[in-house]
């Protein structure tokens, strides 16, 4: 079994999908949904079936790997293949996409445009993530990375709210300016390449001898268009326009996973094949970092607008997840991977919960709510863990991460962990600030309307929180995966983590 | 008779053409400059060519007589529908390349 | 200086037989929180029944547990149960494993033992809200969380019930949160509790980069051979965190406001358990504070401020809960300063604490009796003469009231005198100063105890016309019972025979005999003296003289402590505004010059575009005359390029 193409396999089933979801009469809108979500268990079904046979331990950095020729004479092929990091970030895709397209059964419904295609075009951009993370040729990867646009802006652009075309173009313009940026790297990056029919594969990139000003250049054009994607301050101002206008499935899949794609890029492309340039970069790196932890969390208590809001608590999390990967550290970096998953699921929590809320009573204004709690317990009461995983309370899932990052940086940069520390105290403020504005107090006329979650809605939410709540205390399943995955990066970048002051013999273990 | 006198004749002609292209309303007319523009050139290059004593300028020529004809085809096409949509052939009436 | 004899670090045994079901402590109130919170409407029936049994079936088997360590070598009393590892990531293991120990025992039987009581008078205090199930769902979270804040066996565990407790507090203190004020104390008390998260995260990293360890045996283990500075940066981000969830200076502003939970919640919560987490710590961490005087010296400054802070605030309050907030902010000043004198104190510092916890449970439920017969009302100006109709109240809280002002033989003082005497110990100024504050914040405290008292009990009746008030059923009356029998008998029975501190010598270390800078009868006398004066300075105004039912306007000191010493405007204007502006700031400033640049690179680029259209006026004409200019301008360059 070990030579099945289990990755193209799983690549194909929701674009097979998405084409006969597509091509289904208008009227059948019920069947599409029907069908998508079985689809999209199925992939799930299959990539819990791959998870099962990998191997955390293995000698290749690369399992399931698939090579063909493709393009021998620019040196592109067909190469897939995930480690430890790629599979983690593909479970996150696999698993979230059923739960958005469950959570988004009715979000289309009445649209102008066709039910049907909202419902590929989801399928389609699962292939992609898939693609995206799995690709272990550098062309590849460019190609997948920018044809994940197209779906993504017809989502936005389509299914969006009131400003989608704004929203929906800038959001295609940001990526492509950094795309452009890439696509120069890319193509740098083959001129010194030993050439061949092989050239981008990722391990014949590695190790290469640069000078240090092109290898400068070259990292610089890969970690813009990452950065872009991430986002990172200062080049954040897509994303709440984006996550704000796209319908909550969209969202989710924007923020939970697709962002993802830049700080992968970085984990898995700005290190290892630019080592001396991102040792060089760090310092820069974390400063942003920082910067947009403290500003996107300042920014978040700013707003009135609750997606906004969830989507500048994003950018404070993409500090922390671009801090622990630059912090280069075994903890930071674990702790990055892990959190690029725990946020996947925090995220997709408050983004589809605050969507049920806002179907509810049709106004994204926080001003508009107040005493949900009274009238929907269960629906402020699944707000408050998913707001409590998004602000890190120990015992959930994104503590876990968000500790190992702070403490891998610690050991490094003290300072930018102590600043970063700070945030938690913002992060606190922004979930409660919300939580009190719309749930809490004394219901008023419009809200007491409101119904609580409906079935549907808790399939949807449960297994979100049972993640977090499960991961919290046990991730240990997960970090397993990840840290053989992590330490070989280390090696590739030729990083050590630090040794404490006071080595202390006894007691760490047991 | 000295050959040079057919260049400035056919430099005469296109000058005409041009001027008629630029000043004239009517599409017709402006279409038949074109074509005098044209036949201009046609007989520059046979000028030419007998100057130079080979045949590249009049096998030219040839070409240009056979785009020529397949452009009256389609202009002429063209311009009969417009006049039927517009009820003119004026070329100002319309800004029809805008867009 | 005092002698420090070194805590002699006991190997911990593998948790057997009885020990073996340490995590059971844990996973029962947690299994009962669960159930409760998940079952919804359908646990309603047995919900405070189940949720009153967990805590139970956890003391029992906290006692078992005592019973068996009671009957070991003292050396062998430490058990360690490894559950399973949590957290693997390179040289960063951290296991989750509980810590059985002396300390952590005294602890255990607190919480379940305290908490069970809280727990059944909850039965008759919640009995008419439509929401009692969910009210034990969170009672037993808390309880679960409390307890694996004090059985962790490393810092990172303990930080998650640490949190865990918090949110437990956040919950119900906004339990009624359609009130908005109470959703935002519930608040407040979270985000002021998560500024000392912020310590306690830090100092978790320090002892990562210090010692590659996180655990209590590591981080111990490698305190010796660290730097003092290490240390004491440790200690002071430690400190930090226990001042947070202690309400001590300068974090202490959220505990006034926390009272607008039930007040079972403010009897265990805000007053038995939680709130005194941060002595919990600061005395675990004992070999890290031993090994840091200048952290150790804040660690007593900061508990002083705090018991004078929160004597004075006590004084002026007329609503009955928060007077005892402030008096449960200035007892457990006493503990940090306790605490803060090292090994001298550590062990008072718990003494304290439990006889504290029994005695302020028990007010607070009196309390909670009086509101129960008063229609919820907390002002104490409209109580008055309840002694006569509220009988069994009166008794207990009478009973509490004699053991916090620290009248022998009662609890309060045996613990409190020993703190008194630990602070007088010393050299040069410190044993003045700290030892002062700790003399002059028991006068006060026996002032405003007494006020409360008698402007509650006694005196002439200022009732409002709609009460009636009558005594609470039995199933709130017999835990006020226990817990006044507590208040009254636990220090007899720990503080002259020392039982308390040779059971927790192991743990925190012992120290030599000294005597302190004024002679122990003398300190004694002095302390009771100063105790008389206060109870007869209050008698004398609020029993002699008839207690207006609206609050004169009273001297400038009186203004002040009834604001709580203007401790949330200066919070306001120090921090909140500043806030304020800030995040309204950065919000232009994001969407004008950040996002800005972008829109404005944008229209810069459309209007250009814009411009250039203009050209292409779509006239066949002006296009033909382009084109022959251009064609002119051609040949003319090509022609002059050839000349």
């Amino acid at each position: 079994m070990t030579d099945f193409p289990w990755l193209t396999t799983l690549a194909l089933i929701p674009l097979a999908g998405s084409v006969v979801v597509g091509a289904l009469p208008a009227a059948r809108e019920l069947l599409a949904k029907q069908l998508a979500l079985a689809i999209s268990l199925v992939a799930l079904g299959v990539t819990i079936a791959m998870a099962l046979q990998f191997d955390a331990n293995a000698e290749g950095q690369f399992q399931f790997t698939e090579l063909h020729e493709w393009i021998p004479q620019f040196g592109v092929s067909y190469s897939v293949g995930v480690d430890g990091i790629a599979l983690v970030l593909i479970g996150l895709a696999t698993v979230l996409t059923p739960i958005c397209i469950l959570a988004s059964w009715h979000d289309v419904d009445g649209s102008r445009r066709s039910v049907n295609s909202y419902f590929a075009l989801l399928l389609v951009l699962e292939t992609m993530m898939i693609g995206v993370f799995a690709a272990t040729d550098v062309f590849l990867f460019y190609i997948l990375f920018e044809a994940m646009l197209v779906p993504m802006y017809f989502i936005i652009g389509s299914y969006g709210g009131a400003q989608r075309s704004y929203a929906a173009v800038k959001f295609l313009l940001y990526s492509l300016f950094g795309g452009l940026l890439m696509l120069a790297a890319v193509i740098g990056l083959f001129v010194v390449s030993d050439g061949g029919p092989r050239a981008f594969l990722f391990e014949n990139l590695l190790n290469l001898s640069i000078d240090p000003t092109t290898e400068k250049f070259l990292f610089l054009g890969f970690f813009i268009a990452f950065a872009i994607k991430a986002p990172l301050w200062p080049v954040h101002t897509w994303l709440p326009d984006a996550a704000a206008e796209a319908p909550p499935g969209g969202a989710v899949l924007l923020v939970g996973v697709l962002d993802k794609v830049g700080t992968f890029g970085m984990l898995r492309f700005c290190l290892p094949l630019f080592p001396d340039a991102s040792r060089w970069a760090a310092p820069v790196v974390i400063t942003l970092s920082v910067i947009g932890i403290v500003y996107g969390a300042l920014l978040a208590i700013g707003q009135s607008d609750i997606k906004r809001l969830i989507a500048y608590t994003s950018i404070s999390h993409f500090g922390f997840i671009a801090m622990g990967i630059f912090a280069m550290t075994t903890q930071a970096q674990s702790g990055s991977t892990l959190y690029m998953f725990n946020h996947g699921f925090s995220t997709a929590a408050l983004f589809l919960i605050a969507g049920f809320l806002i179907s509810r009573r049709g106004s994204r204004l926080i001003q508009d709510y107040g005493g949900v709690q009274r009238i929907a317990p269960v629906l402020a009461g699944t707000f408050l863990v998913a707001g409590l995983s998004s602000l890190a309370l120990p015992g959930l899932s994104s503590f876990v991460s968000e500790f190992l990052v702070l403490v891998g940086t610690f050991t490094r940069y003290e300072a930018a962990a102590i600043i970063a520390t700070g945030g938690i105290i913002l992060a606190s403020l922004y979930i409660l600030l919300m939580y009190q504005r719309t749930m809490t107090g004394e219901p008023n006329e419009e809200i007491r309307k409101l119904p609580d979650l409906t079935s549907r809605e808790v399939w949807v939410v449960a297994p979100l929180l049972a993640v977090i709540i499960g991961l919290g205390f046990y991730p240990k399943p997960l970090l397993d995966v990840i840290n053989p995955a992590i330490e070989r990066t280390m090696q590739q970048i030729g990083q050590e983590d630090p040794k404490p002051v006071v080595p202390v013999a006894e007691g760490t273990g047991k | 008779m000295n050959p040079m006198n057919y260049v400035y004749l056919s430099a005469l002609l296109f000058s005409i053409g041009a001027a008629g292209v630029l000043l004239r309303r009517n599409a017709i007319v402006v279409f038949m400059c074109v074509e005098l523009m044209l036949n201009a050139t046609n007989l520059a290059f046979v000028a030419f060519a007998r100057m130079q004593g080979n045949l590249d300028g009049q096998v030219i020529a040839f070409f240009v007589m056979v785009v020529a004809a397949a452009e009256v085809v389609i202009g002429l096409a063209i311009i009969v529908t417009i006049f039927r949509t517009r009820r003119s052939a004026s070329v100002d009436s319309a800004n029809l390349l805008k867009y | 200086m005092p002698t420090i004899l070194a805590a002699e670090t006991t190997q911990a045994a593998d948790a057997t037989g009885v020990f073996a079901l340490s995590w059971l402590l844990i996973a029962l109130p947690l299994l009962g929180a669960a159930v409760l919170l998940l079952g919804g409407r359908r646990t309603d029936k047995f919900g405070h029944l189940l949720g009153t049994a967990m805590p139970f079936a956890a003391f029992v088997i906290g006692v078992v547990q005592f019973v068996a360590m009671l009957g070991r070598d003292p050396e062998n009393r430490t058990f360690s149960q490894h559950l399973y590892t949590w957290l693997p990531v390179g040289s960063f293991q951290v296991d989750a494993g509980l810590l059985v120990d002396q300390l952590s025992m005294c602890f255990v039987l607190l919480i379940t033992g305290v908490g069970t009581l809280i727990h059944i008078y909850s039965i008759g205090y919640m009995e008419h809200d439509p929401d009692r199930r969910r009210f034990f769902g969170y009672l037993n979270l808390f309880i679960a969380a409390m307890l694996l804040l004090v059985l962790a066996d490393s810092y990172l565990l303990l930080y998650v019930g640490w949190e865990g407790v918090g949110l437990a507090s956040y919950l119900l203190i906004g339990f009624w949160s359609y009130v908005p004020e109470y959703a935002a104390a519930a608040k407040k008390a979270f985000v002021a509790n998560r500024v000392g998260d912020f310590g306690l995260s830090i100092a978790i990293m320090i002892m990562f980069a210090q010692f590659g360890s996180v655990s209590f045996d590591g981080v111990f283990a490698g305190a010796d051979g660290a730097s003092e500075g290490a240390l004491t940066a440790i200690g002071l981000m430690l400190l930090l965190a226990a001042c947070g969830k202690s309400a001590q200076f300068p974090l202490q502003s959220w505990l006034g406001d926390a009272m607008a939970g039930p007040t079972p919640v403010s009897a265990l919560i805000h007053a038995a358990t939680m709130v005194t987490a941060g002595v919990y710590l600061i005395v675990r961490s004992a070999p890290v504070f031993n090994g840091a005087p200048d952290a150790q010296l804040v660690v007593v400054i900061v508990g002083a401020i705090t018991l004078i802070f929160g004597a004075i605030v006590g004084t002026a309050k007329d609503d009955i809960k928060k007077a005892l907030a402030a008096s449960t902010m200035s007892q457990i000043g006493y503990m940090m300063l306790a605490a803060g004198l090292g090994p001298i104190g550590y062990a008072f510092a718990i003494f304290h604490l439990l006889t504290h916890g029994f005695f302020k449970a028990g007010m607070f439920l009196g309390a909670g009796s009086v509101m129960h017969g008063m229609n919820n009302q907390v002002e104490m100006r409209r109580f008055g003469g309840i002694s006569s109709v509220m009988k069994i109240t009166w008794i207990t809280f009478g009973l509490g009231w004699l053991a916090i002002i620290g009248v022998p033989p009662f609890s309060g003082f045996w613990s409190k005198d020993k703190i008194i005497e630990a602070a007088f110990v010393g050299e040069g100024w410190r044993p003045w100063v700290f030892g002062g504050a700790a003399l002059i914040g028991a006068g006060v405290t026996a002032f405003y105890m007494t006020r409360l008292f008698l402007m509650t009990f006694h005196g002439e009746r200022r009732w409002t016309d709609d009460v009636h008030p009558h005594e609470s059923p039995k199933i709130m009356t017999i835990p006020l019972m226990v817990l006044a029998i507590g208040s009254a008998a636990l220090g007899l029975i720990l503080g002259p025979t020392n039982a308390l501190v040779h059971w927790l010598e192991p743990v925190t270390g012992a120290h030599g005999e000294e005597a302190p800078v004024l002679s122990v009868p003398v300190l004694t006398g002095l302390t009771l003296l100063l105790i008389a004066v206060g109870v007869a300075w209050a008698y004398s105004l609020y029993v002699r003289q008839p207690v207006p039912e609206v609050a004169p306007a009273g001297s400038v000191l009186t203004r002040a402590a009834r604001r709580d010493l203007y401790q949330d405007a200066v919070n306001e204007s120090l921090l909140m505004r500043p806030g304020q502006y800030l995040t309204r700031f950065l919000v232009w400033f994001d969407n004008r010059v950040v996002d800005g640049a972008v829109n404005g690179l944008a229209a810069l680029l459309g209007g250009t575009s814009g411009r250039f259209r203009r050209l292409q006026t779509g006239f066949v004409r002006s296009y033909a005359l382009s084109m022959f200019l251009g064609a002119a301008l051609l040949v003319g360059a090509m022609l002059l390029v050839r000349l």
